[in-house]
């Protein structure tokens, strides 16, 4: 047993182990402190003072989130003073914010406005700011609006800490100070690898996405489009949070409804590309193992990691997979098999994907993701952007019937479903080469020890003999410890499965924002997570390789994994980029 | 927040050199980071892109965490210091009596921010604190050159000297 400690906050007595700030004792005694710049475990700087308590015998207010508990410790939250305090510091950082909150992106979805709202803030205290847009719009996949910025550096905390990209920082002193890159330059000069994960951290409307729902709309207007729509495994346990269902909710049956409303020609399934990315990694896997390949194999599916990797690690480029992501694989399929299958031209298909993912924006411009001889995707949504979206086209969410994506890439496994989650890709290709190797069509299902959302996990499986070790790790600075130790000779493995964004894809840059109370204090990854584990759970297919489609796919199309044409449509190259 | 101007890089290959030398000789230092932006500051004379980034690939530390040092402490300099060092002084009685002003002009006249130096490498501007001349205010100084009771007017003339 740790030690516990013994406290009193606002007249509550609350009994915590030794080490809790005073805000997570509070939040345990039922009493919600107002923070802003605080990210549980990853900003904790007390910079913004909204966190501010009054601890007896303290001889100045101290900021809860970097003040730990002590025995016998006298803590008041809500003092006449304090609540003006607060006041005081949200009319001043008001002061120098650009309040364009009927058109802000993240207007009802904002920790200012909120934190505003519940302290009854006068917004003209200190006179209203006449900050002028200043934009930062160079990247493929964000814009950055400094006059928005309120300097809380939960962006900073993202992309060094959790990502080792660290491209952006304060810059500068003062009324000067500004997040920005080094020298000046534009985001896009820069060694950024577009996971997004800058936005969702971020509590106002500074950082956005680049919002592509413009030229979605305009192709759905065109009649001479056949315009697809094909969401990732991830969206539909996050997609129902934008329309206030509880956090991990599965809208696996509402969302093509939606899309079919909206009017998509076809709506396809990004889980059924990922079958089909299980089908040729797994073979790729087999192939290098019996072969003498490269190994460890390294996945392919997240192009925030491929860019990182091309950046900091060109030493593993060999490592990669050269499978394109399910996303490059939906649009190419969509654009080769489906169009000469239907007798369309590629040219008038119009593959829309829609991503927990802001990378993928990037992904798509890649070099060597035409496979048609077009581009495999015309535009990326995120998961936010489509709920926008929805919102427009005047469509009550949860009043829609379950329906069924459509023929020809509308069905997958449970393995692909589990995509979404860190450990998924592992498991799902673990499911079908086990089946390769055993002959066995039964084989073990679950593959426990690569879930969960640690930063690195190990296991060792024997499959008809075969040692397979394996990794997994999601968040880049985890992905680049786990890299350095294989470059140290410290860790051998045959297959690693890594994931840009800290859990995967279901807290992916494109993703739901929720404000930092909850992901304080709930574990986000997790339970959006299950959303995903439960369908895979309940299903009858879970392993890629009895995907009806694919056995179509490799019949009359492909042949067999791995093939010469599958390689011409299903697989990409990497390059080596020099660090900024 | 954009640097307005781009100074040609000033610096050689023995600069280089003897910065990467320093930074394998110390690379143990605890704190390394503050003591190699001065050594190479001492080097350079200012703190070129090209001596941060030799820092950051030595030290591991990203050249975005390194700028942001370097414009918070205004020991540093990002630009070499010009032929005529402009201070223009910002001490209390320069300040009432309106020496923002002056700097506003001087800024519009070279083309530069404070703190910059011109493309060509004349001038470089940067403000000060009391040069004990208050009775001068406001007061700015070219090198060893003293010039006050400025109005504003007269700047033109007075750059044109050098």
């Amino acid at each position: 047993m740790s030690k516990t400690v013994n406290l009193k906050i606002d007249g509550v007595n609350v009994e915590v182990p030794e080490g809790y700030t005073i805000l997570d004792a509070a939040y345990k005694a039922g009493i919600k402190i107002p923070t802003l710049c605080y990210m549980k475990d990853l900003n904790a700087i007390g910079a913004c003072r909204l966190c501010l308590v009054e601890v007896e015998g303290a001889r100045s207010y101290l900021a809860a989130c970097v003040t730990t508990v002590s025995e016998g410790m006298v803590v008041n939250t809500n003092t006449p003073a304090l609540r003006k305090s607060r006041q005081k510091t949200l009319e001043l950082i008001l002061s120098n914010h650009r309040t364009d909150c009927l058109s802000c992106a993240r207007n009802t979805n904002c920790e200012l406005q909120t934190l505003c709202h519940e302290n009854n803030v006068d917004m003209d205290r200190f006179g209203r700011s006449n900050l002028e847009p200043d934009i930062d719009d160079s990247a493929v996949h964000l814009i950055r609006d400094n006059s928005k910025c309120i300097l809380c550096r939960r962006c900073v905390a993202a992309c060094s800490v959790n990502q080792h990209v660290a491209v952006i920082g304060p810059t500068k002193r003062g009324y000067d100070t500004h997040i920005g890159s080094a020298f000046g330059d534009p985001l896009d000069a820069t060694s950024c690898i577009h996971c997004g994960q800058c936005i969702v951290v971020c509590p106002v409307g500074a950082l956005t996405e680049k919002d592509e729902s413009e030229q979605v709309w305009a192709a759905l207007a065109d009649p001479t489009k056949h315009v697809i729509a094909a969401p990732a495994p991830s969206v539909r346990v996050q997609l129902g949070e934008c329309f206030g269902m509880p956090i991990g909710t599965n809208v696996h049956g509402k969302l093509p409804a939606a899309l079919r409303r909206m009017g998509f020609d076809s709506i396809f399934d990004v889980d059924t590309a990922a079958d089909l990315t299980i089908m040729e990694e797994g073979t790729e896997l087999l192939d290098r193992i019996n072969n003498g390949g490269v190994l460890p194999l390294i996945t392919s599916c997240s192009p925030g990691w491929i860019k990182f990797c091309e950046y900091y690690f060109p030493e593993f480029i060999p490592n990669l997979s050269s499978c394109k992501s399910p996303q490059q694989m939906m649009g190419s399929v969509s654009k080769t098999y489906f169009a000469e299958k239907q007798g369309i031209d590629p040219k008038d298909i119009f593959v829309v994907s829609i991503m927990p993912c802001t990378a993928k924006k990037f992904e798509k411009t890649r070099a060597g993701q035409s496979a048609s001889g077009y581009p495999d995707i015309d535009a990326v949504l995120t998961t936010r952007e489509l709920a926008n979206m929805i919102k427009r086209a005047n469509i009550i969410f949860d009043k829609l019937p379950d329906e069924d994506f459509d023929p020809v890439f509308g069905m997958a496994s449970g393995a692909a479903h589990i995509f979404g989650a860190t450990g998924g890709v592992m498991e799902a290709a673990l499911r079908t080469v086990s089946e390769i190797l055993t002959g066995d069509d039964a084989p073990k299902i679950d593959f426990s020890e690569v879930r969960g959302t640690k930063g690195i996990k190990e296991a060792e499986y024997d499959l008809a003999g075969i040692k397979v070790k394996v990794a997994v790790t999601s968040g880049l600075e985890n992905a680049h410890q786990l890299l350095t130790m294989i470059k140290n000779g410290e860790k051998e493995y045959h297959f690693i499965e890594v994931m840009a964004c800290p859990g995967g894809c279901v807290n992916g840059g494109g993703q739901p924002i929720q404000p930092s109370f909850v992901t304080n204090n709930l574990n986000l990854r997790h339970t959006r997570a299950m959303g995903l584990y439960n369908q895979d759970a309940g299903m009858q297919l879970r392993k890629s390789i009895d995907n009806p489609v694919m056995n179509e796919l490799y019949d009359t199309y492909f042949g067999k994994p791995g093939s010469h044409k599958a390689h011409e449509i299903l697989h990409t190259t990497y390059v080596e980029r020099e660090i900024y | 927040m954009k640097n307005t101007v781009v100074v040609p890089y000033t610096g050689t290959p023995e600069q280089e050199n003897e910065l990467k030398e320093w930074l394998i000789e110390n690379k143990d230092m605890q704190g390394l980071t503050m003591p190699a932006l001065q050594k190479a500051q001492e080097i350079f004379g200012y703190l070129p892109r090209a001596a941060q980034t030799i820092i950051s690939e030595h030290t591991g530390v990203s050249l975005e965490e390194l700028y942001g040092i370097a414009t918070f402490y205004s020991m540093f300099r990002l630009y070499p210091v010009g032929d005529y060092k402009i201070s223009v002084c910002m001490g209390t009685a320069c300040y009432v009596k309106n020496s923002q002003n002056i700097l506003d002009k001087l800024e519009v006249l070279l083309k530069i921010k404070e703190g910059e130096t011109t493309p060509d490498g004349k001038f470089s501007l940067e403000s000060c604190r009391c040069i004990g001349a208050c009775g001068l205010a406001p007061v700015i100084m070219i090198n060893e050159d003293v010039y006050g009771r400025l109005t504003g007017d007269e700047l033109e003339g007075i750059l044109a000297k050098y």
